[in-house]
């Protein structure tokens, strides 16, 4: 019995290991399409677990997950595209005795052969105007920039979710991070 | 297709992320990689695969909680919704039954330890009418003996959750409901029990709240397949909520209950037989000269031998709390799985609510009936061959 449980423990993690490495990135062995050279890092850069707190049109929510880096260099996230919403990388910090979220000055930077998390309270990917209401359920495409110019395409499934409804404070920083424009 | 893929790579990954996360800390920190507590019990870490042509929570022996929640969909429900709501409330199931927190789980300290959590879907008929389809099950005929109670009867989606501890069955129920809620309201929970583990050889048969052992002539092994699954995976489920009137049970003395039963209290052997397995022998006289198996018994009343004909009972014990007057609120939620619930649960219930004495002494309460659909591989999701 308990051989049992730990080689399916084992089985999980190997299958998720291999399932990892060709999940939410632009380059993997199979890819016909020979990709630019700017692509091997972000070949390498995963996000795992993607998902997005569903909301109305028109209102401000976020994506989460956690970001992998597998290279021997840090990765730099300089910003984030959607067809859903223009985004911005938000980060919570502590004003005027409380926690509000602004732009992330010089991006998220994903340490080698480390994990960044997005969560809610912490960093996060903010759709800042979704055209339409995000449900439950829905899956929204996302594009990931990295500095140097690779992209990493995820998707992301939409939950319903009571939390991160956290305070915005735009003022903050001169120039959005990323490409926010429409 | 692609964003099913990404989902369930999603899905996948969040496995990585327990496994491969604790191997990385462990690393770093020079620890041992096992927690102590999995060294000391494995009833707790035992994990039940979600993904195959099957559903899983079938066939497993069934663990000592379960919950079973009914949903009611709203009026104007589409196949789209429903492919939303079933999309989300499989990756849920996905990774909670492997012991992974769901995503955005708000307790996810509560995930790691599924001992042998199982999710189980079935659709109502209610759920294939919202989704323009021909329902492949239909709500039972009424029986005579049945004293039906809305609250607990009928139900467009059922989810039967399953574990050998409460907490993990609670805390799946809490994250599935939050997950189902924007789709569908609450119509009924049902919460049972049965031993828990490590009290019985889980081969042994389970004794309900009356005392009798139930579920000796379940089919066992390979025995399940010709009774149970369809070439596609799928089957039906009927939950039926019988309340022993355990008052008027108390008064009857030990012979009278076997009588009603037609198996001996203590060792669930047939009254024809000295042990439990001994198949009834229909013929045997006892020593008046009587069929030793009354024809009014439940066993000779329920009796299937054909094997495409019996159910796979996996029923659980309920007890509520007791009126002022001390009386219980216990009985059984009866759950059967089987192929064809129109050959083959309706006629041995009907022949039950012609004739079976222990009728005196359970009442159905409530019903619902399910098709539970096949399985899904790790790129898919419960019921997507009906609803897409």
């Amino acid at each position: 019995m308990r051989t049992n449980v730990l080689r399916a423990a084992t089985a999980l993690a190997v299958a998720t290991l291999g399932l990892a490495g060709c999940g939410g990135t632009s380059s993997d062995a199979a890819t016909p399409a020979p990709a630019p050279s700017a692509t091997a890092v972000a070949a390498t850069l995963t996000i795992k677990d993607p998902w997005v707190k569903a909301g109305p049109a028109g209102e401000m929510t976020a994506a989460f997950g956690t970001l992998v880096n597998d290279t021997g260099a840090d990765v730099t996230i300089t910003g984030a595209e959607s067809p859903a919403s223009p985004l911005e990388l938000h980060e919570m910090t502590m004003k005027d005795g409380k926690m509000v979220m602004r732009p992330k000055d010089g991006g998220f930077v994903v340490k080698s052969q480390g994990t960044h998390e997005l969560t809610p309270g912490g960093d996060h990917l903010m759709l800042m105007k979704p055209a339409e209401a995000i449900e439950p359920g829905d899956e929204l495409s996302f594009t990931l920039q990295l500095a140097g110019g690779a992209t990493v395409p995820f998707t992301a499934i939409a939950k319903p979710y009571a939390g991160a409804g956290e305070s915005y404070d735009p003022g903050h920083s001169m120039a959005p991070m990323g490409s926010t424009a429409p | 297709m692609t964003s099913r893929r990404h989902l369930l790579t999603g899905a996948a990954a969040a496995g990585l992320g327990a496994a491969a996360g604790a191997g990385l800390v462990a690393a770093a920190d020079g620890q041992a990689p096992a927690p102590a507590a999995a060294a000391a019990s494995t009833t707790g870490t035992a994990i039940v695969p979600f993904h195959g042509p099957r559903q899983a929570g079938v066939a497993e022996d069934p663990p000592a909680h379960a919950a079973f929640v009914a949903l009611t969909l709203p009026a104007g429900t589409d196949r789209r919704g429903l492919a939303r709501m079933m999309r989300l409330l499989t990756d849920d199931a996905a990774r909670l039954t492997q012991g992974v927190p769901a995503l955005g789980d708000t307790d996810a300290t509560l995930a790691p330890l599924p001992a042998r959590l199982t999710v189980t879907f079935g659709f109502g008929p209610g759920l294939y009418r919202a989704a323009g389809l021909q329902p492949p099950v239909a709500d039972l005929p009424k029986f005579r003996i049945d004293r039906l109670e809305q609250r607990w009867s009928g139900g467009d989606l059922l989810l039967q959750i399953c574990a050998d501890d409460p907490l993990t069955v609670a805390h799946t129920q809490r994250m599935l409901i939050k997950d189902a809620r924007p789709f569908a309201a609450i119509r009924w929970v049902q919460q049972g029990f049965r031993r828990s583990p490590g009290v019985q050889a889980p081969e042994h048969t389970q004794r309900n709240v009356m005392g009798q052992l139930d579920g000796t002539a379940n089919p066992r092994g390979a025995e399940i397949d010709p009774a149970v699954w369809n070439d596609d995976g799928s089957t039906t489920l009927v939950v039926r909520r019988m309340r022993a009137e355990i008052e008027k049970w108390d008064i009857l003395s030990v012979a009278d209950k076997e009588n009603a039963v037609g198996r001996r209290l203590e060792s669930g052997a047939p009254l024809s037989g000295t042990l439990e397995h001994d198949e009834p022998d229909f013929t045997k006289l006892d020593a008046s000269g009587l069929p030793a198996m009354p024809d009014f018994s439940h066993v000779t009343r329920a009796r299937v031998t054909d094997p495409t004909l019996k159910l796979l009972r996996r029923p659980y014990n309920y007890d509520g709390v007791p009126n002022a007057a001390g009386h219980p609120d216990a009985g059984l939620i009866f759950a059967a799985y089987q192929k064809d619930i129109a050959r083959q649960f309706v006629p041995i219930q009907q022949r039950l609510a012609d004739k079976d004495l222990l009728n005196e002494w359970i009442t159905p309460i409530g019903s619902a009936v399910f098709a539970v659909p096949p399985g899904c591989a790790a790129d898919g999701w419960i019921g997507e061959q009906a609803l897409t």
